[in-house]
């Protein structure tokens, strides 16, 4: 079954006062399948953010379809869901972790974790079990539980960023460099989380720099090229 | 998730002015900003519509004077809109055009369903009455009239948003900016009210005391379910707070849309040059 499928996917960025447009994506078509880990690479401005914001309607583009197979709305149109529609699957449906962590001020790494089950509408006492689940199946330093992450080293942030997305079980989890400026200890931590997660059945669409890395984990990978994917099928 | 609105705005206007034959026609006035030349009519508000879903955070950003304060003042009954019509998903006023109300019953909507946290919090507190005693004024107002109860909320709202109770007896103006806002926030919450407005509740505070009074409103949100409609000039505020964001330029809503499509992916010429000159 068809999970996810863009058709004719194009975005450029009008920058009015520069009276620039920059292409980003043109004439994109991509699908997978349900509990697929698929990679995107490419050069560095190549389009590959840009597909996953737009995705998670974050850029609005301009011509193309983004079929998602929600649990609660069905077949839909990412592109034309309302606003509430998406606000509604941002919260218990398609999750985006980036490589940054932003995030309340002065809340705990526990407490974030914690908000993101809440947000969902469960209990506190389920949250709090939630949590504590989480941080530890991805090796979070208990010592760190209560503190706040802005001190956190690139690998933990990350972890939390992860945890926080990985606690609400998207269905669709869209993974944007997490593995950037990371080092070769923290990298393999997080490929550990993300092994778990593929094991636990969620669908994963990430973008990775790091080829062997993907190669390991992915069931696809496509390249990007010329604003469009390269190649599209097999694994490598 | 609800899908019906709590509170609906269309078309709301606001004048300043009696306007002339020059301003006086919408497709033809010419306006510098939100001002007409000629006879000195401030539009400060023009054709706004918009709605607010149950529990969630609706954030206005726009540049000074670009008609966020008139706004909030006209929703919280402060101003009277000169134009257009407010619709509250309540059971004694289902399907009625809330603008047209009484001011009696205006009175009513404002004790009982609204908040408001203003700009300047000299607008919002009584700067010469005891902290619990702002509280308990618009718990008057409200129709309570049993003291110990009065006060017994009170103390918990101040406990809520971490005024010390030793010090609820003091009066504002002895309070820093900081617990200043964080008084008004427990005088707006203590009618319960199911809307709430905060007009740049952050703004001149430094930053861990605005990282607090973010965080007072997230956990408000969460514990109490209340709408809100935050109004400020911090996009970083915005981007922490508001799931869906109107930006305001010379009293129109000119973009809206989900918070980080209008912040990174800004479709409005002026959004792109508010949004880039402030990364
Ligand atoms: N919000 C935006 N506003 C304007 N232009 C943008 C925006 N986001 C991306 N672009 C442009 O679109 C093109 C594709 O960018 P994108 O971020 O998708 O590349 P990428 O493949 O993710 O690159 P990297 O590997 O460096 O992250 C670039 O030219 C970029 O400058
Ligand atoms: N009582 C009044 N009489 C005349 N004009 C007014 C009055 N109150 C506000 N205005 C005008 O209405 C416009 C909008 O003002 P408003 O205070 O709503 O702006 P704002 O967006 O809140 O600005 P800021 O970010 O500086 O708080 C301004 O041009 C202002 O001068
Ligand atoms: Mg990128
Ligand atoms: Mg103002
Ligand atoms: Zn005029």
């Amino acid at each position: 079954m068809t999970f996810l499928k863009i058709e004719g996917l194009k975005k450029n960025f009008q920058i009015v006062h520069l009276n620039q447009t920059i292409h980003a994506v043109q004439q994109l078509d991509f699908s997978m399948e349900q509990g697929e880990f698929v990679g995107i690479t490419g050069k560095s401005g190549s389009g590959k953010s840009t597909i996953l914001k737009s995705i998670y309607r974050t850029y609005l583009p301009e011509a193309g379809r983004i079929y998602f197979d929600s649990e609660k709305y069905g077949w839909l149109d990412l592109q034309k869901a309302s606003e509430r529609e998406i606000i509604y699957l941002r919260k218990y449906e398609i999750g985006y972790v980036s490589q940054f962590l932003n995030v309340m001020p002065r809340t705990t790494a526990r407490q974030l974790v914690e908000q993101s089950v809440l947000a969902t509408g469960r209990s506190l006492i389920e949250a709090q079990k939630e949590a504590e689940k989480v941080l530890s199946h991805f090796e979070l330093d208990r010592k760190l539980w209560d503190t706040y992450p802005n001190t956190f080293s690139g690998g933990e942030k990350l972890r939390v960023n992860i945890a926080i997305a990985a606690v609400k079980k998207p269905r669709l989890l869209l993974l944007d460099e997490p593995t950037a400026s990371l080092d070769q200890q923290s990298k393999q931590k997080v490929k550990e989380v993300i092994q778990k997660l593929k094991e636990s059945g969620t669908t994963l669409l990430g973008v990775f720099h790091d080829i062997e890395f993907m190669d390991e984990l992915c069931d696809h990978i496509f390249e990007m090229s010329q604003q469009s994917f390269k190649r599209a099928g097999a694994a490598l | 998730m609800h899908d019906e609105p709590i509170l609906k705005i269309q078309r709301l206007e606001k004048v300043f002015g009696r306007g002339c034959s020059h301003c006086q026609h919408e497709d033809t006035r010419q306006l510098e900003k939100n001002f007409c030349p000629y006879c000195g009519t401030v539009y400060a508000c023009r054709n706004i519509s918009f709605e607010l879903f149950p529990g969630e955070i609706l954030g206005i950003v726009g540049e000074s004077g670009s008609g966020k304060s008139t706004l909030m003042q006209c929703l919280y009954f402060d101003e009277t809109a000169t134009g257009g019509e407010m619709f509250i998903n309540h059971e004694d006023f289902k399907g009625k055009n809330i603008f047209a109300l009484s001011n009696q019953q205006k009175r009513n909507v404002r004790n009982h369903i609204l908040g408001m946290v203003y700009q300047n919090p000299t607008k919002g507190l009584k700067m010469n009455f005891s902290s619990i005693g702002n509280i308990a004024e618009k718990l008057i107002a409200a129709g309570n009239r049993h003291v110990g109860e009065m006060e017994r909320v009170g103390m918990e709202l101040l406990d809520k948003v971490h005024i010390p109770l030793f010090r609820m007896k003091e009066e504002p103006k002895r309070f820093s900016g900081g617990m200043q806002q964080r008084v008004q926030i427990a005088k707006a919450l203590s009618n319960y009210p199911p809307i709430l407005f905060l007009d740049e509740v952050t703004t001149g505070l430094d930053l861990s005391v605005q990282a607090s009074v973010l965080d007072l409103i997230k956990t408000i949100q969460r514990e109490m379910g209340i709408s809100m409609i935050v109004v400020s000039h911090d996009l970083a505020v915005i981007r922490m707070l508001a799931d869906r964001t109107m930006v305001m330029l010379n009293g129109e809503v000119i973009e809206a849309g989900l918070t980080d499509q209008v912040l990174e992916d800004p479709q409005d010429a002026y959004t792109q040059q508010l949004v880039y000159s402030l990364l």
